[in-house]
Order: C-alpha cells, then sequence, then structure tokens
C-alpha cells in the first residue's frame, strides 16, 4: 500500500506553485505552445503529474484544457515544446503508440462505436490481439483462445461497470451516462498506467455521477494515475489530490482542491476581476 | 410473347458473367465502404487495371495468361499504395472525390493516343488473350436447356467464376468476423476511438483498400475474359455507381449483400427489358407510347424508379437491419 499512499500524500510536501516538481512525475511537460493563427491556445511553461494520483485540470471555457489533452496524446501536435511520459519522450508519437505506452484517454463527446455492440466495443480494446493481424485473421485457431480470455477479462470489467445486462446491444442504445461509463471501462481493457478523462461527468446523471466516482478512485487504488478535465467543482473537490488551474492557455495555479479554489487568482479567471463589486459602484 | 423465351434471358443474365463481375466489383466495395467506411468511388479504376492486366501482357508482351493475373494482383496492390498513401489521412468525403480523380485518371490514361502501341487507345485491346483459360474447358458445347442458355466460353466463365465468387466470400466471411474484422468496423464508426484504443487505424484502412482493390482487379480480370477484349469506356464512373447500387440493393457490410444484389440487379436490367422488347414487337405495348429503339432507355428509367422505391421502403437492402441503419443518425 505504500505506493498507493504515495499518490495522495505527496499533496502535502509539494509547493503549491504553478510548474511545481513532484516527488514521482509520471509525465512531464516543458514549454507546450499551441498557436491556432494568432491565438495562442497553449502554453504551458512546466507541467509535472504525480505517478498514482488523481490529478484534475480545470478552467474556464476556451482556457486550452482539451486541446492541452490533445496535444499530450499525440492527436494535435504543438508548434514547440516537449513532454515525456514514464521518461519516454512523446514528441512526434501518433496516438495509437501514446495508448500503447500505457497513456489511454476518453473524450469530451464520447466516442461509443456506435454499430458495434458494447461488448465488442470492450473487446476492441483488449492490446497485442493475434486476430487483429490481418494474415492470422483468416485462421480462427490461432487466435480463439486468446479472444476468450480477453472476452472473459471484458466482462468481468462490464460486471464492475454495471454494464453486463447491456453487453449485447449496440453502444447507440445506451443511455448518455452509460456512454460515458463504457468509453472509460473500454479504456480499461487496453490497460493503461495513466487514464486522461476528457470531462467524464458531462450529461451524467447524479446517480451515475456517484458511481463514475468510484471508478475513477478505484483506478487509483490499482496505482493508476488519472488526469481529468472537468467542470464539476464538487467532483473536483471530491476526488482530486491536485487541482491544476488553466486559463488562456496558461497554467495560473496548482494545489490541494482546498487551497486553489480559494485562490484569488483563479476566482478572477473563472468569475471575472469585479465578480463581487457592486454594480452601481461600477457604474459611477 | 414467348414467356419462355423472357424467362431464359433472364434467368441466364441473373447467372452470368455480369452478375459476377458485379459481384466482385461489389464485394471489394463492402470491403472498403460497408466494413471500413473507405468511400471509394473510383472502384471501376481497379476493374480498369484488372483487365488491362490480363490483356496488355498477353497481346503486347506475348507472355503466359497466368502469369498476367499475377502482374494484375501486383497491379492492382501497386495501385491501392499509390492511393492510399496520399489519401487515406483524409476524410471520408475528401477521399470519395480523389478516388473519382483516380479512376478516370486511369481510364483516360488507357485510352490516350500516347499509349496506343501498348494499350490500344480509345477501341482498347482485341485479341485471344484469354486462350490458355478456354483451351481447360471441358464444357466446350455450351448449355442449352429451356430455362438457361450459355454458350461454351461463358458457361466455362460462369463456373468458375461462380467459385471465386465463393471462395472470396468465404474468406471475406471468416476475416470480417475476426477481431481484425472487428476493427474495421469499429474504425468505420469513428477513427478517433479505435486510434485511441492503441491501434494503427492507417495501415487497417491501407489494408482494407488493397484487399478491396484487389477483389475489384478480379472483377476486370473477369470482364477482360469472357469478352476476350478490354475497352476503356466500359470503365467509367458509371460502373463504380452500379457496383454502389448492386451493394446497397443487398445490403452494406452483409457479405452475401454483393452476391444476392448483383443477381438482383442483372434480373431486373434483363426481365425489364425483355418484357418491353416482346411487348412492343407483339404490339401488346402501342407502338405511340414505347418504340423498339426506346426500350434500352425505358428499362433504366424503370430500373431508377424500382431503385427508388427500395431506398424510400427498404433503405437497409435485402439483407440489412432497418434498427442498425437508423444507428447511423448518431441518435
Amino acid at each position: 500500500m505504500q505506493e498507493h499512499n504515495s499518490g495522495r500524500s505527496f499533496a502535502l510536501t509539494t509547493s503549491q506553485t504553478p510548474g511545481s516538481s513532484k516527488p514521482d512525475p509520471i509525465l512531464i511537460a516543458d514549454n507546450i505552445v499551441r498557436h491556432f493563427g494568432g491565438l495562442t491556445a497553449v502554453n504551458v511553461e512546466h507541467l509535472e503529474i504525480q505517478r498514482g494520483s488523481i490529478t484534475a485540470l480545470i478552467g474556464p471555457n476556451g482556457a486550452g484544457k482539451t486541446t492541452f489533452f490533445n496535444l499530450l496524446t499525440g492527436y494535435d501536435s504543438p508548434n514547440s515544446g516537449t513532454w515525456s511520459f514514464n521518461g519516454k519522450a512523446l514528441n512526434g508519437v501518433p496516438p495509437h503508440k501514446v495508448a500503447r505506452l500505457g497513456m489511454v484517454r476518453t473524450f469530451q463527446l464520447t466516442k461509443a462505436l456506435y454499430r458495434l455492440t458494447v461488448l465488442e466495443n470492450m473487446l476492441l480494446g483488449a492490446k497485442e490481439q493475434k486476430g487483429e493481424s490481418v494474415l492470422f485473421s483468416v485462421f480462427p485457431w490461432i487466435w480463439r483462445a486468446q479472444e476468450e480470455a480477453i472476452r472473459v477479462k471484458a466482462v468481468s470489467i462490464l460486471k464492475n461497470f454495471k454494464l453486463i445486462e447491456k453487453q449485447d446491444d449496440f453502444a447507440a442504445a445506451l443511455s448518455g451516462g452509460q456512454r460515458k461509463l463504457l468509453e472509460m471501462a473500454r479504456a480499461l481493457m487496453v490497460e493503461p498506467e495513466m487514464v486522461m478523462l476528457d470531462e467524464p461527468m458531462a450529461g451524467v446523471n447524479p446517480a451515475l455521477k456517484q458511481s463514475l466516482l468510484e471508478h475513477i478512485k478505484e483506478l487509483r487504488n490499482e496505482g493508476k494515475t488519472v488526469l481529468f478535465v472537468e467542470h464539476d467543482m464538487d467532483m473536483v473537490h471530491e476526488i482530486s489530490d491536485w487541482v491544476i488551474v488553466m486559463a488562456q492557455g496558461q497554467i495560473i495555479a496548482e494545489g490541494t482542491p482546498a487551497t486553489v479554489m480559494g485562490n484569488a487568482q483563479v476566482i478572477e479567471a473563472y468569475l471575472g476581476a469585479h465578480h463581487d463589486a457592486d454594480l452601481s459602484s461600477e457604474g459611477a | 410473347m414467348d414467356f419462355l423465351f423472357i424467362i431464359q434471358q433472364t434467368l441466364s443474365s441473373t447467372l452470368g458473367v455480369n452478375a459476377i463481375i458485379f459481384a466482385l466489383a461489389a464485394i471489394g466495395l463492402n470491403m472498403h465502404f460497408g466494413y471500413t467506411g473507405l468511400l471509394n468511388f473510383g472502384q471501376a479504376g481497379f476493374l480498369a487495371i484488372g483487365a488491362y492486366s490480363v490483356a496488355v501482357p498477353v497481346i503486347t508482351f506475348g507472355l503466359s495468361l497466368w502469369v498476367a493475373f499475377l502482374i494484375g494482383i501486383f497491379n492492382s496492390i501497386l495501385f491501392a499504395l499509390l492511393l492510399g498513401v496520399p489519401t487515406l489521412r483524409l476524410r471520408a468525403d475528401y477521399l470519395a472525390i480523389v478516388t473519382i480523380a483516380f479512376a478516370e485518371i486511369v481510364r483516360q490514361v488507357a485510352r490516350s493516343a500516347t499509349f496506343n502501341d501498348s494499350l490500344g487507345g480509345s477501341d482498347g485491346i482485341t485479341g485471344k488473350f484469354g486462350k490458355e483459360f478456354f483451351d481447360l474447358n471441358p464444357f466446350k458445347g455450351g448449355l442449352t436447356t429451356p430455362i438457361l442458355r450459355f454458350n461454351g466460353n461463358d458457361l466455362w466463365v460462369v463456373l468458375t467464376g461462380w467459385v471465386l465468387v465463393a471462395i472470396i466470400t468465404f474468406v471475406m466471411w471468416i476475416m470480417v468476423n475476426s477481431p481484425w474484422g472487428r476493427v474495421m468496423r469499429a474504425i468505420r464508426e469513428d477513427e478517433d476511438a479505435v486510434r485511441s484504443l492503441g491501434k494503427n487505424v492507417y495501415l487497417y484502412k491501407m489494408q482494407s483498400l488493397i484487399i478491396g482493390g484487389v477483389i475489384g482487379s478480379m472483377a476486370g480480370f473477369v470482364y477482360a475474359l469472357s469478352r476476350q477484349s478490354v475497352q476503356p469506356d466500359n470503365y467509367g464512373t458509371a460502373l463504380t455507381f452500379f457496383a454502389y447500387t448492386v451493394l446497397i440493393l443487398g445490403g452494406a457490410a452483409r457479405v452475401f449483400a454483393p452476391i444476392v444484389g448483383a443477381m438482383i440487379f442483372w434480373f431486373l436490367i434483363v426481365f425489364i427489358e425483355q418484357i418491353l422488347r416482346e411487348g412492343v414487337s407483339s404490339n401488346i405495348i402501342p407502338d405511340w407510347l414505347i418504340g423498339v429503339n426506346q426500350v434500352g432507355q425505358i428499362r433504366f428509367m424503370l430500373m431508377g424508379l424500382g431503385l427508388m422505391l427500395l431506398m424510400i421502403f427498404r433503405p437497409q437492402g435485402i439483407f440489412g437491419d432497418k434498427k442498425e441503419l437508423a444507428l447511423d443518425a448518431r441518435a
């Protein structure tokens, strides 16, 4: 349990300043800059993510959180910058290789594969499948045993996520919240070391929300690292060990949830500098 | 009206050479479009490559037909790579435009005066390049029954052709139901999601393009052999769209769809034509309504009407599942 605790206890000893160094970082990013025309969407000088922690990435709309996600996972390329995962540089590494290295993401707009069944969605996630090779696909006896092992694993995860009754339904038949669950369950089939969740709670009803929270905590208990983008502050408060705040492409604050949410700069970024000023006196 | 003659003509076409050509072309498209979601509008280009690849090596270079078949498969792989490397990173609709252009480039190059000596220009190539194939025919007398009639060469093409279709369909059936096929169908749904699970989407799309292209070029083999000639203008965009019609008639992403689609397609075309022709010549259809020379056009009009009705009342095709099709609306 020592290893698992470090994911949480690091917060006590780590400096709560933007770009602070962590005792055991799994992800390190330096000088990541992404321009869209004249707009600088992301400009991150230095960032470290602690291994085994749940880290929240928050910020107002348009702060560059999703763009930063896309850059880290290879879906977009920065204009400059370097970043590494588990000590391996990820510059120019395509998304599928990032996933194979153990960093698996989900999407803000859920990408369930609609005309595949729930079970097929899950089976797809497993790594190093012999039957996925074009040559071996023609000889079922080569891959049948592996397929069965993958199916057993998929069923056990589906049970855990309470999607087992839906296993033979098309993914399109699931509700929005269930699709979020499926996407997360599917990501686990890849056996990632780090899970990146882009707004896992968006559009999820409160009952399902609680179960999603439990699943995320469970990931940490298994020693996995979680980085998630979220707008739901209650959730951020409840489960994250560390919070990073982005605004206008930059990291303006980081620290424990309690410290960050009391930070004047963060409140200003979210609500504007004069949010508590009297309207009449502002006009005068 | 001679009903037996109508039936004989219709059935012979339903099981005939053209049905085989369109079935093969549509099986290739099913791999591209049905299973991988690649909108390939250039299938005629692969047929042309197949057709020229059996004719040119034999007629122009004096090689064996069997070598020519291998050259045809090699060429279709080469062209699939050539087409895929720059275009498979494009979104679906751009791919459609590029593939149309690809097929037209193949056709225009083939009919150009520059290559008159080797490819025969706009006249194409006619000659006995299929001799080695037809020499093997044990049924030189052909087949004549009241309901089915093939001459010797056609019978041989039909028999070997349907065997080829059966083998390819069987292999396709295994492949699309394997984990490999699952990745393909997933790519059709959402490429980015598949990438996030560690699959090399580009590689899979390339495999799909090559496999479908090779099957398309086999349709070209049958086209060229059955006619003992290759005409560049037979490989225009209309051929691609008829192949799509066949596929959608049967139901995309269903293994048997191309076969049944091709049979129904040729059944309808020939049946409508024969009925009209017999009707006009025996004056059941009055001369002021349809003249003899108009039959050819009118059968396509009626065919088009039939397809429209099918799309309205059974958009999923013969084998498709309407519920599954509705999911595409991203509800």
